[in-house]
Formats: C-alpha cells, sequence, structure tokens
C-alpha cells in the first residue's frame, strides 16, 4: 500500500496536473483499506488480533526489518489516514496555485509516513516512518503557509524532532537491553515487547516515549506548537495535522507505551491523567479567548487530546474504547471546523473572528455544517464525539471518579467556546457587505462526507467498537498478566 | 400497537430531516405541511397508541420497543429503546398534543418570516428530542433527548440571530441548562458504577438493594441528577435563563415552557423517583428549592413590564409548585400539576404571541390596555388561561392541581407547615400579578392602535386549550368532594402513593385558605391597578419599596451575580492568558539560547592575544583543578 503511493509519488514528479495523480493514489488507498475491512468479517476479528502481516528482511545486520502488520486498531486509523487524505486533496483543489507538483508530493508523503506509522511492528521502521511523516509537513508549512510561517514551521519541526530524539535513544536503549537479556539484537516489535526491564531504566525509556508522543498529541504543557502551526498551516495541513499527525501520538501510547512498559505506566498514571484534565480545561479556556479562528480550532484540540490522554491512562476497557471512538472523530469534526475555516478565509481573505459575524444569511448551507460540528465539538448525543467523550469519561470514572468531576466540567467549557465559535462567525449582524456564495459542489461534497460520517458515528458506533476490540483487550490482557506477575511477585517475597 | 410505537418521535424527526435537506426547494405551503403535520399526525399516533395501551393495559403496564443497540462496550450496554407506561404517556400526550397546537398556531404566526423552513425544522427537532427524552428506557437515551432539547431551545431562543441580543440569550440558555447538564452526565456515571446499568427499569427494580437508604452515596447520585433537572427547569439557582429566552418568537416560549424543556426536569425526578425515594435528603432539598423558587419567581413577575416576561417568571414559579410536589412525595400531584399547566401556559404564550404580534411587537403591557373588546377571542381565552394560573376555586383546572399540592405541601409525609406557608403566600402573589396583568392588558385605556386580528388557524389552538384549561381539572377531585381519582389512579403502576402523616387537620379548610388567598390576590391586584391606581405611584415615592421593586425586577440580582463571580472572571483569566503564558518557556529557552550563541560567539574575536589567554587560563584551571583532588 505505502509502496503503491510512493511509487505514485515519485511518477508525478513533473507532472502538470498533479492533483488528479493524488487524488488517485489517496482513493486507491482508501479503497484498500475498505477492502480489507469488508474481508475481515467479525468473526475473523475475534480469532486473533492480527488481520495482515508483511515481513521482509531490510538491514539484517542489525536486526531490522520492514516488518508491516496491521490490527483493528491500525485498520481504523488507516481508514481515517486515506480518508482525510482524499478530502486533504479536495481541499486544496484550488487554494493551491503553486508549484502543485511538489505540494502533492509532500502531502502523499506524508500520508504514506502517516499510514506507515500505524502500521510499522519494528522500531526501527517506526521511527523512519516517524520521521518520514515530519519534514513534508515542514515544507507544507513552510513554503504554502501564511504570513508567519516560517517561525511556525521552525517550531514545529524543533519541538518534533527534539522529543523524537528522545524516543530513538529510548528505542536503541531498548535495543540494546534486549539483545544483552537475549543474545539476539532485534527491532522487532514483538520480540522487544516482551523485554523485561528493571522498573528504573523502564522509567526512563518510557519517559523518552512518551515525550514524544506527548509533545506529538499533544498534551499540556507541550502544546504550544499546535496553535502557530496550526494557524499558520494551509487548509489541508491543517487538516492532516489535526487528524492524523496528533493521532500519532496516541497511537504510540496505546501500541508502545502502554504493553511495553504497564508496571510504569500504572505508576504514572494519576499524574498523567492530571495533565490530561489540565489540557481538557486549559485548551478550552483558551480557546475562548482567541480570535483567530484557526488558533482557536487548534486549542480546541488540546482540549480534546485531553480526553485522549486521561482516557488511555484509565486503562480500562471502556476508556480505551473512548480514546479509539475520540481519535477518529476528534479528526472528522477538528477536521471540519479546519475546512470551514479554510473556505471562510478564502472568502473573506481572514481568519480573525472579529471581522465575522451574520454569515448566516449569506451562506445558510456552511452555517448549518458549522452548527452541526461545533455541536460534534461540544460533544452533542447523536453524533460520534459524544460515544467518545462519554466512554473516557465513563471509564475514568470506574479508574478515578474526581479526575472524571473535573474533567467533566470540559463539558461547560466547551460548550461556552463552541458556541462562541457558531455565535461570532455566523450569528450577529453581517459586518462585511462582499458577496460570500455559499458551498460550491465540491466543498459540499466534502463536508457532506463528513458530516454523515460523525453522524452515523454518533449513532451506530458499534462497528468501530468492535473493530477495536481486540487491540484493546489485548491490551487489558497485557495490563493484567503483568499485574498478576507483579502481585506474584510481591507474594513470593 | 406496540409496534407503532416508534413512529411517535419519528414523524417529527422524519419531518425535521425533509425541511432541514430540502426546506429552501419547498414552497410556503408544503413547509407548513410538512413541518406542522409531521406533529399532528405524531399525535394522532399517541392517541391510537395510547388509547390501545390503555385498553389493553399489559399486565407490567410498559411497552417497550427496542429498535437497534447503541453501543456495547464491556459490561456497559446502551440501547435505543422506546419505553411506554403511564408516566411516559401522559408525558408523550401533552407533548404531541399541544406541540400540534403550537404548530398550526405557528404556520400562521410566522408566515412573514423569511426563514419559515428553519423554523419548523428546529421546532419539529425539539418535539422529537423531547419525545425521545421521555420515551427513552434507558438514561443515555435520555441524555440524548436531553441535549437535544438543549440545542433546539438554542436554535429557536436565537432565530432571529441578527439582533446580538437574541444570540446571547441562546447561549446563556444553553451554557446555563449545560452546568446542569455536567452535574447529570457525572450522576449518570455514579448511577453505572454502582448499578452496573443505565436501564430505568432495572435501576428502579433494584434500587433498594443497590443503595441504603439515606446514605450519602444515593444523596449526592440523587442530586447530581437533580442539578440537571434544575437546569433544565430553571429552577435555583439556574433560573436565570428562562426569561431571556422570551427572545424567540412567541410560540418558541409556549413550546419551551409548557410541551417542553422545562419540564424535562419535572420528568427526570418522577421518573427516577426510586433514587430520591432512598434519600430524605434530596427530597428535602427538592422541596425547599422548589418553595424558594416559587416565591422568588412570583415576587418578580409582580414587577414585570414585558407580558412575555411576567408569563416566563409565571413558569419558573409553578414548576417550583411541581418541585415543591416532587420532594414532599406528592408525585402523582406534580405530574397532574404539569398536565394542567402545560394547557394554560401554552395557552398564556400563544394569546400573548397574538397581542403581540397584533399591536406591532409592543411587549409592554403598560403601552397595551382596552384590549378587552378589541380582541375579544384572546380576551375570552386568555381569561380561561389567567383563571387556571391564578387557580380561581371551582371552575378552574389550575385550582384543582394546585390545591393537591397545598394540601400535601403540609401533610404529606415530607411535607411541612413552613412549606406550606411558602405554597400559600405564592398562591396569593400569582393571583396578585395575574390579575395586574389581566388589568393592565385588556381594561383601562387604549394605548397602542390594534393591527390585523389573528386569522382562523391561530384563534383555533386558543380555544381548544382553553376548553382545556378549564375542564381539565375535574379528571382529579379532592378527596372530600367528588373523590374522582381518575389521574392518579392511572399513574400508580408507576408513581407510588403520597405517605400522608399522622393526624393531619381538616381539607375544607386547607381549600377554605387557598380559594382566600386566591381571592385575596386578585382583590389585591384588582384594587392597586383598577379601583386605585394611584396608590402604586405612591408605594413607588417610598425609597425602600422602589429599591426592592428593582431588586425584584431584576430577577433578585442573579444575573449580576453571576456576571461578577463567574463570567468576568472566566473571561479576564481568558483574555490575559490569550497569547499562552506556557509558551514563554519555549520562547525563554530559545532565548536564552540565543543570548548564549551571542556570548560565545564575542569571544570569536579573531585576536590571537585572547586566544592564547583563553588557553593558558583554561590550562591553569585544569591543574589546579588535578592538583586540588
Amino acid at each position: 500500500m505505502v509502496g503503491a503511493v510512493a511509487a505514485v509519488i515519485a511518477g508525478e514528479w513533473n507532472r502538470h496536473l498533479p492533483r488528479w495523480i493524488a487524488l488517485a493514489a489517496s482513493v486507491t488507498g482508501l479503497l484498500l483499506v475498505i477492502l480489507l475491512w469488508a474481508n475481515t468479517s467479525p468473526h475473523s476479528l475475534t480469532d486473533g488480533q492480527w488481520l495482515m502481516d508483511y515481513r521482509k528482511a531490510w538491514i539484517p545486520s542489525f536486526g531490522i526489518t520492514f516488518h508491516l502488520a496491521v490490527d483493528g486498531l491500525s485498520l481504523l486509523l488507516l481508514g481515517l489516514t486515506f480518508f482525510l487524505g482524499v478530502l486533504a486533496v479536495l481541499c486544496s483543489w484550488d487554494e493551491i496555485r503553486e508549484r502543485r507538483g511538489f505540494y502533492y508530493f509532500n502531502l502523499l508523503w506524508i500520508l504514506a509516513g502517516v499510514a506507515g506509522v500505524f502500521m510499522a511492528m519494528d522500531m526501527f521502521l517506526f521511527y523512519f516512518f516517524w520521521e518520514v511523516m515530519l519534514i513534508p509537513m515542514y515544507f507544507l508549512i513552510g513554503i504554502w503557509g501564511s504570513e508567519n510561517r516560517v517561525y511556525a514551521a521552525y517550531k514545529f519541526f524543533i519541538f518534533t524532532q527534539a522529543s523524537g530524539l528522545l524516543m530513538f535513544l529510548a528505542i536503541l536503549g531498548l535495543y540494546f537491553i534486549h539483545g544483552q537479556d537475549t543474545g539476539v539484537y532485534t527491532f522487532g516489535y514483538f520480540e522487544l515487547i516482551d523485554t523485561v526491564i528493571p522498573f528504573k531504566t523502564a522509567f526512563w525509556l518510557m519517559s523518552g516515549f512518551m515525550i514524544a508522543f506527548a509533545v506529538k498529541l499533544p498534551v499540556f504543557p507541550f502544546h504550544t506548537w499546535l496553535p502557530d502551526a496550526h494557524g499558520e498551516a494551509p487548509t489541508a495541513g491543517s487538516l492532516i495535522l489535526a487528524g492524523l499527525l496528533l493521532k500519532t501520538g496516541a497511537y504510540g501510547m496505546l501500541r508502545f507505551v502502554v504493553p511495553m512498559f504497564p508496571e510504569v505506566v500504572t505508576d504514572v498514571a494519576v499524574p498523567a491523567m492530571v495533565l490530561g484534565v489540565a489540557g481538557i480545561i486549559y485548551g478550552a479556556v483558551m480557546a475562548y479567548s482567541q480570535t483567530d479562528l484557526k488558533r482557536l480550532v487548534a486549542f480546541t484540540s488540546v482540549s480534546h487530546m485531553g480526553f485522549v490522554i486521561t482516557g488511555i491512562f484509565a486503562l480500562n476497557e471502556l476508556a480505551l474504547q473512548g480514546v479509539v471512538m475520540q481519535l477518529v472523530t476528534h479528526a472528522l469534526s477538528t477536521g471540519a471546523l479546519f475546512l470551514m475555516a479554510g473556505m471562510i478565509k478564502e472568502r473573506l481573505h481572514t481568519r480573525d473572528i472579529e471581522q465575522m459575524g451574520g454569515l448566516w444569511g449569506p451562506m445558510p448551507q456552511m452555517g448549518t455544517i458549522g452548527l452541526v460540528f461545533a455541536m460534534a465539538s461540544l460533544g452533542l448525543p447523536g453524533l460520534g464525539n459524544f460515544v467518545a467523550e462519554f466512554l473516557i469519561l465513563l471509564g475514568v470514572f470506574q479508574a478515578q471518579p474526581w479526575v472524571t468531576v473535573v474533567a467533566a466540567s470540559g463539558l461547560i467549557f466547551s460548550a461556552v467556546y463552541s458556541l462562541r465559535i457558531v455565535g461570532k462567525i455566523f450569528l450577529g449582524p453581517r459586518r462585511t457587505m462582499e458577496a460570500v456564495p455559499d458551498f460550491s459542489l465540491r466543498e459540499m461534497l466534502i463536508m457532506a462526507a463528513l458530516t454523515v460520517s460523525v453522524v452515523w458515528l454518533g449513532l451506530f458506533p458499534q462497528p468501530v467498537i468492535d473493530t477495536a476490540k481486540p487491540a484493546i483487550t489485548e491490551l487489558i490482557r497485557f495490563m493484567d498478566v503483568h499485574h498478576m506477575a507483579a502481585d506474584h511477585q510481591s507474594y513470593v517475597k | 400497537m406496540d409496534k407503532y410505537l416508534w413512529l411517535i418521535p419519528a414523524l417529527p424527526l422524519g419531518g425535521f430531516l425533509i425541511l432541514a435537506l430540502a426546506g429552501k426547494q419547498l414552497t410556503r405551503a408544503s413547509v407548513a405541511i410538512v413541518g406542522a403535520g409531521s406533529i399532528c399526525l405524531s399525535a394522532l399516533v399517541t392517541i391510537i397508541v395510547g388509547g390501545a395501551f390503555l385498553a389493553g393495559m399489559p399486565a407490567n403496564a410498559v411497552y417497550t420497543q427496542t429498535l437497534w443497540t447503541w453501543f456495547e462496550v464491556g459490561e456497559f450496554s446502551a440501547k435505543i429503546t422506546l419505553t411506554l407506561d403511564v408516566l411516559s404517556l401522559v408525558f408523550v400526550f401533552v407533548i404531541t398534543f399541544i406541540g400540534a397546537l403550537i404548530h398550526i398556531y405557528s404556520t400562521a404566526f410566522m408566515e412573514a418570516d423569511r426563514d419559515y423552513a428553519r423554523f419548523f425544522a428546529s421546532m419539529n427537532l425539539f418535539v422529537f428530542s423531547m419525545l425521545v427524552l421521555v420515551l427513552a428506557d434507558n438514561l443515555l437515551l435520555m441524555y440524548l433527548g436531553w441535549e437535544g432539547v438543549g440545542l433546539c431551545s438554542y436554535l429557536l431562543i436565537g432565530f432571529w440571530y441578527e439582533q446580538p441580543a437574541n444570540g446571547n440569550a441562546a447561549r446563556k440558555a444553553f451554557t446555563v441548562t449545560r452546568i446542569g447538564d455536567a452535574a447529570m452526565a457525572i450522576g449518570l456515571f455514579m448511577v453505572f458504577q454502582q448499578a452496573g446499568t443505565l436501564v430505568i427499569s432495572d435501576i428502579g427494580a433494584n434500587a433498594t438493594t443497590i443503595w441504603q437508604p439515606d446514605s450519602t452515596v444515593v444523596t449526592i447520585t440523587a442530586l447530581l441528577l437533580l442539578a440537571g433537572g434544575l437546569g433544565k427547569s430553571a429552577q435555583l439557582p439556574l433560573q436565570t435563563w428562562l426569561p431571556d429566552a422570551m427572545a424567540g418568537p412567541s410560540p418558541v416560549s409556549a413550546l419551551i415552557h409548557a410541551a417542553t424543556m422545562v419540564t424535562a426536569g419535572v420528568y427526570l425526578v418522577a421518573r427516577m423517583h426510586a433514587i430520591f425515594a432512598l434519600s430524605e435528603t434530596a427530597r428535602l432539598v427538592i422541596a425547599v428549592i422548589g418553595a424558594a423558587t416559587l416565591l422568588l419567581a412570583g415576587l418578580t413577575a409582580l414587577t414585570q413590564y414585558d407580558i412575555k416576561r411576567v408569563l416566563a417568571y409565571s413558569t419558573i414559579s409553578q414548576i417550583g409548585y411541581m418541585f415543591l410536589a416532587l420532594g414532599v412525595g406528592a408525585w402523582t400531584a406534580a405530574i397532574f400539576h404539569f398536565m394542567v399547566h402545560a394547557f394554560f401556559k401554552a395557552l398564556l404564550f400563544l394569546a400573548a404571541g397574538a397581542i403581540i404580534e397584533s399591536l406591532h411587537h409592543e411587549h409592554n403591557m403598560f403601552k397595551m390596555g382596552g384590549l378587552k373588546d378589541k380582541m375579544p377571542v384572546v380576551f375570552w381565552t386568555f381569561l380561561a388561561g389567567a383563571l387556571s394560573l391564578a387557580a380561581v376555586p371551582l371552575i378552574s383546572a389550575g385550582f384543582y392541581s394546585k390545591d393537591q399540592i397545598l394540601w400535601y405541601s403540609w401533610t404529606a409525609n415530607g411535607g411541612s407547615p413552613v412549606l406550606w406557608m411558602v405554597a400559600l403566600s405564592g398562591a396569593l402573589i400569582t393571583a396578585a400579578y395575574t390579575t395586574r396583568m389581566m388589568i393592565l392588558t385588556f381594561w383601562g385605556e387604549s394605548h397602542t392602535p390594534v393591527g390585523h386580528l389573528p386569522g382562523r388557524r391561530m384563534t383555533m389552538p386558543l380555544v381548544v386549550l382553553a376548553v382545556f384549561s378549564v375542564f381539565a381539572g375535574f379528571i382529579e377531585l379532592p378527596h372530600n368532594f367528588g373523590h374522582f381519582t381518575l389521574f392518579s389512579d392511572l399513574l400508580h403502576p408507576v408513581l407510588p402513593e403520597t405517605v400522608m402523616r399522622d393526624n393531619i387537620p381538616s381539607e375544607w379548610l386547607f381549600q377554605l385558605l387557598a380559594a382566600l388567598a386566591t381571592l385575596s390576590g386578585i382583590f389585591l391586584g384588582y384594587h392597586y391597578y383598577y379601583q386605585q391606581p394611584a396608590r402604586i405611584e405612591n408605594l413607588r415615592r417610598n425609597g425602600l419599596l422602589a429599591s426592592l421593586h428593582r431588586f425584584w425586577f431584576s430577577g433578585w440580582g442573579f444575573d449580576a451575580l453571576y456576571d461578577r463571580v463567574l463570567v468576568k472572571p472566566f473571561i479576564f483569566i481568558s483574555k490575559v492568558n490569550k497569547s499562552d503564558v506556557t509558551d514563554r518557556l519555549y520562547t525563554g529557552i530559545a532565548a536564552a539560547t540565543g543570548e548564549m550563541y551571542k556570548l560565545l560567539s564575542r569571544t570569536q574575536s579573531g585576536s590571537l592575544r585572547w586566544y592564547i589567554m583563553g588557553l593558558v587560563v583554561g590550562a591553569i584551571l585544569i591543574l589546579g583543578i588535578q592538583i586540588m583532588l
């Protein structure tokens, strides 16, 4: 799949109409994922965790393999990747007029990187893909962004690169510890996951991973790159950043941090949840005062991702299912808000919400859709985000009731900022007298796809839950096994 | 018939979908047919299904219909299941029946509006959400309806969105009720943690085994659920949104106040009575809040100029009576008052809307006057509603329902003389402000010329509602005369009987006092506003009374208080930190790095002397350290 995408990228390098190729590539990706999903009937999901496995030696002397595998969790995120990929291509259709070839090259390259991250089962390969998504994103912001783009691009790059380095050190540490213990030097996920690590070392290794993922997610107080990057990126850049890149952080925690360091994770669960809640509230309060629409939405992401980290560290099935759901629905709802910000900017040439207002009159369709996604972001039942947040909070309540009580205040704050978005943009008197056309057919198509998805997920979320289930139960089993082992040890002592 | 249950909410939903997706393409007439027709059909289905239900009365007295599984994770399972029992039947009946009348009225009332389709789409969604709320078999589905109601209130209160004030009122309504909702959500988590399910009937059946009576846990759970109810039902301390909700078109007010939204809290408490029954503290809290609210809102209503604001505060006050009844354990009395109130309040709002429309959007009662002869239909129907609101003895439905609450507020197990006193003075105040409203609007001199009169589509619903406002009371007569208890008998399969205290005084005495309170209230209003209007001016000159008036007029200063304690600080913190203080940390690091670079780059001066100097100093330092060690 990645190969196919990468090949297309190489081929389209010099063509005149790269957007069709980009569209074709991402649609192919999406179709492949759907095909795979359709082929995995419920009972094959229950058979085992892994649906697909592809392994090829890459640099055997260092124990590096090109190992890709897909389970329910990756499958969902892959579907999301290509779905948003298609939308990203569509929304750039007219927005990008300069250096189209290089633009779509970067776009597809990011998609390839993200898809790779969601599938890599070799730590070295994982790190490789992790870096692959980074650099084209840097270009995307730095070249096609708005006024302050160079600063934003640097900031994004330094934050992610520095934290990525810590992760690489942690990977190497894991590699050598495993090698010394067993004599087999390998980067393979399935081998490394069983490494027995002394608690102190494990803590430091986990911190290495954790910081990389936390910056990406982002967890308060590592979030400050996000508003800048979002604010300056082109629409498709924001869409992919919010919809996919942030998700790789959460995916990393679920895939690596929790199963590799279960004891440490249990130990740091409460502080991590507190950070998550801090993010929920901090992001929401910050979102309220922003006047730049894209920065505003960026802060709402910080708030929503606070739910993710809180849910992950609740470490029970309810919360983890909620997290998976949140990853998917947040990508859709926030993506939609960014797309809308882009569309408004195309019309009014501003991102300042103080200069908008009364746009419902000329653009009732956009108003309706905007309202739907504002409601999604405040967690209105019937839309996907509600299912996610409800499950997370319900799960967290089983683990730490007080954390939930504080986090629930996020429900109020999210209402406050979401309604402010709607109010400032669509309600009130008109501020500009320019003619603003409503959705074009292409825009309608994009938004309709997102709206249908988010409503579908809100009313019939069960397929997603079932798909993610084997991966989640496996994770829970892992925790339990380790707990039992730990209990057993203390018992023996 | 139970297999058609899903049609009741599905019809309004269908109406909403058609109007939302294709509203632009439809003609006004077809919008009206779809919008009002869906609700009328829904009311029709309710009557058919409800009739079959009452006639068949299954052994367990419940119809359920599972549509699909919403989501299932581990032990948690939420299904989209509808449940019909007598309690929800009463609510469904009121919602669809009154909803249908309001929709018919709206087809004429909103005729000239640009956004005809958007209006009916929102109204249909509103009815749908409320139906889901009352038909839900589990708390999560109820929460879906619950939040949907909030959304629709936002859409409709801010319907005329170009006025910033309307948008603000809508936002306020959503945000204030959301505070209650957040507490309610925590309540749901607690219920699930303790009961392992959110299915209402399971919780009710096992409540006594799950919770210890009067334990802290059950009290907290009950209070959290109650907080949700307080928000939606506009009770203290979350009542501030309702008066501002007047910003919406009048039919919206009628829908919010009578058939939907504000009664959600009453429904919730009645529906979860199993939990509330276990906590005496929670019930006491409900009763006290109800009593305090009814008094506070009644006094505020006494001072308002805007006819719709009077009605709004009267709603808060009447819902206060319902909460009082729930708190003292008079479950059926609360629901009875809910139903009667729905009839007369819908009537009053629709009639007020007709008046305002005819007087070219004049809201101020002091600028009305003399409408008795000019708008006879509106006058007579309004009068019927007002009689019921004031609870005029014998001839109004409001008397029978309110009298029951007054009686129970002393004699029921949870009642007390203090609560009764408050309720009784509330009755007096209600009668007084109702009379004031009647006199100012319909008697005296005319201040504003009357425009066109309401047409048949607007007066027909008024007449129907007026009939119900007068006669609905007769389905439940007091114990001492008639002793006809159709309504409470109907509800008893679902709601428990009211437990009475020992050696209670005679009911006659109470009825006499209640009647007396009403009549003296009417007399006060009559005296001050009809006989001796000059006296009001005298009263107003008294400084103390004037400031009291201002205080009441502002709704007891709650808005100012919240503004100062909650809103302003929040905005302040948010604004101050707009550029994100945590970013300072990183820019600080960057700046420090820059400074270090500058510092170090200065050493690279190209002058050989400095380099040699550096080498020598470095060597000495290293040697020195080595010697020291």
